[in-house]
């Protein structure tokens, strides 16, 4: 049967702040344009996966663009830190990074940002305050937690935004990670994406509880969860657990319910759960056809939308394009970046 | 009639300082009174009595140095002559370790060995001043601390408790605890804190208590910070020390007496240094706190209390990736680094007295390995023997060999001959434990074997 996420917010926060989300008309045509522009590159991606172009392990987002996107509106660009697990691309493109250079990255050519060195889980991207991208699952807890450490340290009021997912909750490190975050009350803002399934095990199958956002109810953190199917509520929560962090309050859980439409990879066949299910949520939460509600309600046009599902196929193309023509790195880059010259 | 005798309060305590006596001659002490204040290299200690009874007379006073281990310290009169004796220093169970005949522990460096060459990055007018590697190690830290805020020192009880093993003492008094930073038992939290720190630009030094609780955080080691700039197409960096001792200390067992030279030293992307003296020690933590790549730092637990000659110059930093010929000699070529070293010195001077000539290499670094000066120099003796305290199999002196093999097998003469712990865990037992590590008997025995 389909886990559809919850739609009402639970917390154990101290204080419950009413949940009343409104936007302005602009907001939510940028928000639509970053959701659409997620979705369409990652079909994409998927598709030249499929052509053979992308090789190795490829992750898509398709179905938690609201997550990133609505957190990404409490980022301050070359300010705050983000960092993430293997699934990471709706975090790039959300964060502002060259869809072109992680497209090409992707392709693993010269023109991807990491010089098609890292691939699809190993991007990186200073300007926008992206520090990858990791391949091995809770890693990005533990370096996330030094990002918003080295921000308490120098004094600033930066925040890391540290996200993972349902099956990273389970892994040590996170346990290390919420107990110093607490303990030196660090900027960090866990954001746990839980999509229902590490790969192919169910959170019912693997977590004894599966309220996440009380995992870090030993450590004295509280948590929220969140509809991450609403874009609005992600921002809202997100708006809150920052502000606190800025103002000195530590660290926050948001437990950010969500779903992936796709399989864990591009290899899974997705035989652990139902086409029903899939479809249900589709039809029934999908992030965008919700924006487009709310876009409606709020006098937007079906022409305004084409404008940019037109703007979002052209750069989506470009991207294509220019993975492709991007050559392959040159054999002599094997040797460099090994280590920084002294 | 009952000793009391000088006790061992850590595994590698060997002698102490009786700071304090809180009991005199005519005094009647029962069993758990503290009766005397003791400084090893670590800490203060309390000493409490063992057997009850009337303090006859204070054998060593108050103040005295260097009071070796199994000292009678105090004499007691027995009630009624009755209190069990105390054990005596000549049964081997009771003795402090390495004391068992044991020809490899016999040698300890508790004083410097001749060291035949000066280190010609030395300035020749230098002052040397007498400094143990425990100490060397704190002034690199504290003058580079000094020099670069982003440079900041966290692992478990490096701030109020002042190190485990006193490398960090003062440096909480200097730099406060925003600087040196006390961490909960969580090595693979605050490994992967410190290489996120590293990256978003800060110069952590991570310090393990030792380097056998950071199997617990490899993963960061290599995944996180060894890794990262190439996979970022050289974007971010992960510039960050990890220290802490490593290999076998004394009489620990086998989950707390490895050597991962060759694990780490294997890694591209990290750079691994494992220093013998005090001058290296502080010469290269400087280069590696400044060096902008993530750099794995070997210290030896049972150096720490040596005392070596380091120059007193403004600022002593040490090229990475260089080895050090620490002995001239025309027979024999032997590679050690860390502990070994010492080792390999005296077998050198033993060797001597029989008419063969080695030449001692320190290699100092592990990675990048300086494979010309032993190359060099085993052209010149055409043979090699290499030492480590590490399992041989994959081992440091495999990859010697290897190098020597391929950069110049036509100049050797024999076979070359790898000395190393044998290939068991490291065991408890203090006659064991002797037999499984390598030290002067072993690579006597294979300098002969090669310049047969």
């Amino acid at each position: 049967m389909a886990k559809a996420p919850a739609k009402n917010a639970q917390t154990n926060a101290p204080d419950k702040i009413p949940n009343t989300p409104t936007a302005s008309k602009e907001d939510l045509l940028r928000f639509y344009r970053e959701m659409v522009l997620i979705r369409r590159f990652e079909e994409r991606a998927g598709q030249l996966y499929g052509m053979g172009l992308i090789g190795g392990f490829c992750h898509l987002y398709i179905g938690q663009e609201a997550v990133a996107v609505g957190v990404q509106e409490s980022v301050k660009q070359g300010h705050d830190k983000i960092i993430t697990g293997y699934r990471d691309h709706g975090h790039m493109l959300a964060a502002g990074m060259d869809p072109k250079e992680v497209m090409a990255e992707l392709t693993g050519r010269i023109g991807g940002s990491s010089k098609g060195k890292g691939g699809s889980m190993h991007m990186f991207d200073v300007p926008t305050g992206f520090y990858g991208g990791h391949g091995i699952v809770g890693a990005q807890v533990a370096l996330g937690t030094g990002l918003a450490f080295a921000g308490k340290y120098r004094g600033d009021d930066s925040v890391a935004f540290v996200y993972f997912g349902d099956g990273a909750s389970n892994q040590g490190q996170v346990y290390e990670s919420f107990n110093m975050a607490q303990l030196w009350k660090l900027p960090a803002i866990y954001i746990i994406e839980n999509n229902q399934y590490a790969m192919g095990t169910s959170i019912d199958r693997s977590s004894s509880t599966t309220e996440l956002y009380m995992r870090g109810a030993s450590f004295g953190i509280p948590g929220e969860q969140v509809d991450g199917m609403d874009v609005l509520a992600v921002r809202d929560a997100t708006a809150r657990a920052v502000k606190r962090a800025r103002e000195g309050g530590g660290p926050y859980i948001l437990e950010v319910k969500t779903y992936r439409y796709r399989g864990h990879s591009m290899s899974d066949p997705a035989k652990y759960r139902t086409k029903e299910e899939v479809d249900e949520v589709k039809k029934t939460r999908d992030p965008i056809d919700h924006i487009k509600l709310l876009l409606a309600a709020a006098n937007a046009t079906e022409e305004e939308l084409k404008v940019i599902d037109n703007e979002i196929k052209a750069i989506v193309a470009e991207s294509v394009q220019f993975a492709q023509e991007s050559p392959e790195p040159d054999p002599s880059e094997l040797y460099t970046d090994v280590y920084v010259e002294a | 009639m009952t000793d009391i005798l000088m006790p061992a309060l850590s595994p590698t305590m060997e002698e102490g300082t009786l700071t304090k006596w809180h009991i005199k001659a005519g005094d009647s002490v029962s069993a758990g009174q503290v009766i005397a204040e003791i400084e090893t290299d670590k800490a203060t200690m309390e000493v409490e009595a063992v057997d009850e009874g009337e303090v006859l007379e204070i054998l060593v006073p108050e103040g005295s140095e260097n009071v070796k281990v199994n000292t009678p310290i105090a004499r007691l009169a027995g009630e009624d002559g009755a209190a069990a004796p105390a054990p005596k220093a000549d049964v081997p169970a009771a003795t402090a370790e390495g004391k068992t005949g044991d020809p490899e522990k016999a040698p300890q460096q508790t004083s410097t060995p001749k060291v035949e060459l000066r280190d010609p990055e030395i300035p020749a007018d230098a002052k040397l001043v007498k400094t143990t590697v425990r100490d060397a190690l704190r002034d690199a830290m504290a003058e580079e601390m000094r020099r670069d805020d982003r440079v900041f020192l966290i692992g478990e009880e490096v701030a109020q408790y002042q190190g485990a093993y006193k490398v960090s003492r003062e440096l909480l008094q200097e730099f406060g605890e925003r600087r040196v930073v006390d961490t909960p038992i969580t090595e693979h939290g605050f490994a992967g804190l410190g290489v996120g720190a590293a990256m978003s630009g800060l110069k952590p030094i991570v310090e393990f208590m030792t380097f056998n609780f950071a199997m617990q955080a490899i993963d960061h080691i290599i995944n996180s910070a060894a890794k990262t700039l190439y996979m970022s197409g050289g974007q971010i960096r992960a510039d960050i020390v990890f220290r802490g001792p490593n290999g076998a200390a004394s009489r620990v067992g086998a989950q707390h007496s490895q050597d991962y030279s060759a694990w780490y030293a294997q890694v591209p992307g990290l750079k691994v240094i494992a220093p013998y003296d005090a001058a290296d020690a502080k010469g290269l933590l400087k280069a590696a706190i400044r060096d902008p790549n993530p750099i794995v730092f070997l210290e030896h637990e049972m150096l720490y209390g040596t005392e070596f000659d380091v120059p007193e110059v403004d600022d002593y930093v040490l090229p990475i990736g260089k080895a050090k010929v620490r002995r001239e000699g025309k027979d024999v070529t032997i590679t050690a680094h860390a502990r070994m070293v010492g080792f390999a010195l005296q077998a050198a001077e033993k060797l001597a007295e029989e008419g063969i000539e080695a030449e001692v290499i320190d290699l100092r670094t592990l990675r990048p390995l300086d494979h010309e000066t032993i190359v060099e120099s085993v052209k010149k003796t055409n043979r090699l023997v290499s030492a480590e305290e590490g399992w041989g199999p994959m081992g440091v002196g495999a990859e010697v060999v290897a190098r020597v093999i391929e950069h110049a097998f036509d100049y050797l003469d024999a076979p070359p001959l790898r000395v190393h712990q044998e290939d068991v865990p490291l065991p408890y037992a203090a006659n064991l434990e002797a037999l499984s590590l390598p030290g002067v008997d072993k690579i006597i025995a294979a300098v002969k074997q090669v310049v047969a």
